[in-house]
């Protein structure tokens, strides 16, 4: 072997010297490896004298590389292999052995955690010396910005871009932006408007010089890699000339076709089949509703068209594509509300005066349907109670087992609002009270004495058959109080069902589509849960708001923030490194049999028609390795995981099977080695 | 540990994402498991070509554990289903050399699954050490003829599937 290999046993203090004889790996290794010129032992490898102590020996003993054996390398890695780069080894030339997580913290048996110990250093010296030099690509990052969603995650990455100066384009997929935000009444604890708050920041994105806003749009298709990716986008056809149009709502006071309006009115309000959906809609332009518009249903009518000052209404107008060139991508695609009428017994969609928590903020807003006045169905009569009842479809194992987040706050916001406004007594079936963040646990305080009762204890049913006195004509909520052991019967005039937040009824597809995995719940997964917590595993794509999973306005805000920084720092950087470790197919091995074509998720193999062969492109390249050991012909190769590579490992530690020179010991069953 | 006892020697490949992350929590957590699991460190378990398993054995391996994220939580979004795809293949392999379908294992772990990586490799400990030492470099590589044996199996194979008339 021409390589020299310097071996580092580190002690951890005593995590890895106390159940593992440390010396004595270090001994061995030098006596027994082929190929390493010096092993040593040290109390802290990471310390900065550990590190100094590999710099001086790649110095003055020309190692050529070096095997740290000391904790998993997702911790310190990187540290070893920039105090290589630092004095000029490549740092894809170093290794470590794991023998702190792997052997020390979980042997009991001290010989035993020596030997295996042993054996992982010999894996890494065997490996280290076929490890080869490579070097990150560099690519330019374009400074635009795709946000994808228009709710406040959304909203608040855009300006913070659009603010320092970088120009973003949004989409989103209703006619207006504002997401969930704009349908609430009140924002828990401080009991401010919604509107107030998120509209002046609407209007801040319709009118930012920066920001290019595309309603009533959806991406299409995404391409391309970090710093360079390529979008469609489809404009859905308005039926209005953008341009033209003043905003001046003359069309959709004329249109004589109501409807019901499922989506912002959530059911409760009709909208025109030419609408905005709120008069602050941003952008100002109305839609025009296909599906219900009595031209394209009949071929007459034209109202719209007729009294319209600047003739901007267009019925021939159809969907158009945009290609727009981005650097990164923020995914703020949201929530859905979880259908409540999945859970029977609880009478939504059954039971007239049963609510959903979306429906009762409709209810509760002055903007709404009842123009904040809280009534039941029938639209006249004010309840004299009410039941909240939190936990419906989240912290159950039948549909959602994670918990929603913002159910507790909003049952004691909604608690609030109806004692406020109707005096009425309300009632809250709760599991547990999970008032989280700043200022939420006094807001719960306050609750308590305001008068509003809480009943610990899942609800078994909503029903209207009355079998008490004074239970005829109300809903009786039936449930057991743990608090007390015992089942009671609470009669209430309305009951507002707390549904549980869940993923986009479409996340998977928009998932595939930006190259973002979801966990199981189907919520988008973060690069890394706790230390990565907007990234993804798509370099370039990141996500925000609840998308990832279930939070409330502030949350959403943050993480906004968080990913509009994260791409200002792609931006303010210029350039974005690629990671090496990526497959490369060798061309004169290629048979061009595509196997590895449609093994990658990323596309980033493509057959060259011209010279009959695949082509992996390193930039969309993300390492698994997958086609590298699909392919028949062995023409694909992994970076810093080639086959011999991997082999070699093996070898080595299987070093007590098959000795140092990779000739099979002798024995068929040896014995482990005596401490 | 007595040094008569038969220890199995096993060979683990993880994926860089849930299941080495899966071995370094069970680690920070202190689980204890038996020490006769060495392991590799792959990016995906989509790099593991079933190959690797073979030479794993000939080299004198006892077993083999391949582990990776769940179905559905792949980092590279859907390549442990073709680890799936793959295994089964390996596993049909492995019956027409003879060898038990124990000696491989598919474990799927998350990043927070040290436990049941932990206990996962405890029972195949287990598993490998009841079947006892696969002996494939002893009776293969080293005696006389075994190169030939191997050279026949595939003649075997097709007479061992022929239909007697």
């Amino acid at each position: 072997m021409t390589e020299k290999v310097g071996v580092y046993i580190c002690h951890c203090g005593t995590n890895i010297a106390g159940p593992v004889d440390v010396e004595e790996v270090a001994r061995w290794a030098k006596e027994n490896l082929d190929g390493v010129v010096l092993a040593r032992d040290y109390r802290f490898m990471c310390s900065s004298l550990g590190q100094e102590l590999i710099q001086e020996d790649i110095k003055n003993e020309g190692l050529t590389r070096v095997v740290v054996a000391a904790c998993s390398p997702h911790l310190h890695e990187k540290t070893f292999r920039t105090a290589c780069s630092k004095i000029g080894l490549n740092p894809y030339l170093t290794q470590m052995a794991s023998i702190r997580e792997q052997v020390s913290w979980v042997t009991e048996d001290r010989a035993a955690a020596t030997h295996k110990a042993k054996m992982m250093v010999a894996g890494a010296v065997r490996r280290v010396q076929l490890q080869e030099e490579l070097q990150p690509t560099e690519v330019p990052v374009n400074p635009n910005t795709l946000v994808v969603g228009g709710g406040i995650a959304g909203i608040q990455a855009a300006l913070e871009l659009a603010d320092a100066g970088h120009k973003v384009f949004m989409v989103e997929r209703e006619p207006s932006i504002g997401g969930h935000m704009a349908q609430f009444d009140k924002t828990f604890p401080t009991l401010d408007c919604a509107a107030c708050i998120l509209t002046p920041k609407m209007s801040d994105v319709g009118l930012h010089e920066n920001i290019e806003l595309l309603s009533y749009a959806e991406v299409d298709s995404l391409s391309g890699f970090v710093g360079n990716f390529d979008v469609r986008v489809r404009k859905k056809a308005r039926y209005i000339d953008e341009d033209a149009c003043t905003g001046c709502g003359i069309c959709i006071e004329k249109c004589p076709k109501k409807v019901v309006d499922e989506v912002f009115e959530a059911g409760l309000g009709y909208r025109k089949a030419v609408y905005r959906p709120f008069p602050q809609a941003i952008p100002k332009f109305p839609v025009i509703d296909r599906d219900t518009c009595i031209y394209f249903e009949r071929g007459t009518c034209k109202a719209c068209e007729k009294f319209c000052p600047t003739e901007a209404i267009d019925f021939e107008q159809t969907d158009t594509y945009l290609d727009l060139n981005v650097g990164n991508v923020i995914m703020a695609t949201g929530y859905d509300l979880f259908d409540c009428g999945k859970i029977p017994q609880y009478g939504y969609g059954r039971l007239a005066n049963v609510f959903t928590s979306l429906e009762f903020e409709r209810l509760c807003n002055a903007a709404g349907p009842t123009e904040g006045h809280i009534l039941l169905r029938d639209g006249v009569t004010e309840p004299k109670s009410v039941g909240i009842i939190h936990c419906v479809g989240s912290r159950d194992k039948q549909h959602h087992a994670y918990c929603s987040a913002v159910c507790c706050m909003s049952a004691l916001k909604f608690g609030h609002l109806v004692m406020e406004k109707t005096g009425a007594e309300v009632y809250s079936f709760y599991i547990d009270m999970r008032p989280l963040h700043k200022n939420y646990e006094e807001f719960y305080d306050r609750l308590l004495q305001e008068g509003m009762h809480f009943i610990r204890g899942r609800v078994a049913e909503v029903t209207d058959a009355a079998r008490l006195p004074g239970e005829d004509g109300k809903l009786i909520i039936q449930a057991e109080d743990t608090l007390i052991g015992k089942q009671r019967r609470i009669p209430v005039d309305m009951v507002i069902l707390l549904g549980a937040l869940q993923p986009r009824f479409d996340a998977k597809e928009t998932g595939l589509k930006f190259g973002v995995s979801a966990g199981l719940d189907g919520w988008f997964t973060e690069r890394h849960p706790k230390l990565d917590p907007v990234a993804t595993m798509t370099d370039g794509v990141f996500i925000a708001g609840t998308c990832q999973g279930p939070k409330d306005i502030p949350d959403s805000v943050a993480q906004g923030a968080a990913a509009a920084a994260r791409v200002q720092g792609m931006i303010s950087k210029g350039t974005v490194l690629i990671e090496p470790i990526v497959a490369t197919i060798e061309e004169a091995r290629c048979s061009g049999c595509r196997i590895c074509n449609t093994l990658c998720p990323f596309n980033a193999i493509e057959y060259l028609e011209d010279k009959a062969v695949s082509y992996i492109n390193p930039a969309l390249c993300k390492g698994c390795g997958t086609c590298v050991a699909a392919c028949p012909a062995q023409a694909i190769s992994g970076a810093h995981f080639t086959n011999d590579q991997i082999f070699a490992e093996m070898e080595g530690l299987l070093y007590d099977v098959i000795g140092s020179n990779g000739a099979t010991v002798k024995s068929p069953q040896p014995a482990l080695e005596p401490a | 540990m007595s040094e008569s006892a038969f220890e199995p020697k096993i060979v683990g490949f993880l994926c860089n994402w849930c299941s080495y992350r899966a071995a370094d929590l069970a680690g920070t957590a202190r689980m204890k498991y038996e020490p006769n699991i060495r392991i590799i460190r792959v990016m995906c378990s989509g790099r593991v070509d079933p190959t690797f398993v073979l030479k794993a054995l000939s080299l004198g391996a006892d077993g083999v554990m391949l582990a990776g994220c769940h179905p559905g939580e792949c980092h590279y979004i859907e390549q442990n289903y073709k680890t799936i795809r793959r295994f089964k293949m390996l596993k049909h392999t492995l019956r027409a050399l003879g060898i038990e379908e124990e000696r491989v294992r598919l474990q799927w772990a998350s990043a927070g699954e040290g436990a049941l990586l932990a206990s996962a490799i405890n029972e195949m400990v287990d598993q490998v050490r009841e079947l006892g030492p696969l002996h494939w470099p002893g009776n293969w590589a080293d005696n006389e003829g075994s190169q030939d044996a191997i050279q026949a199996l595939p003649r075997e194979h097709a007479e061992a599937m022929e239909v007697p008339a």
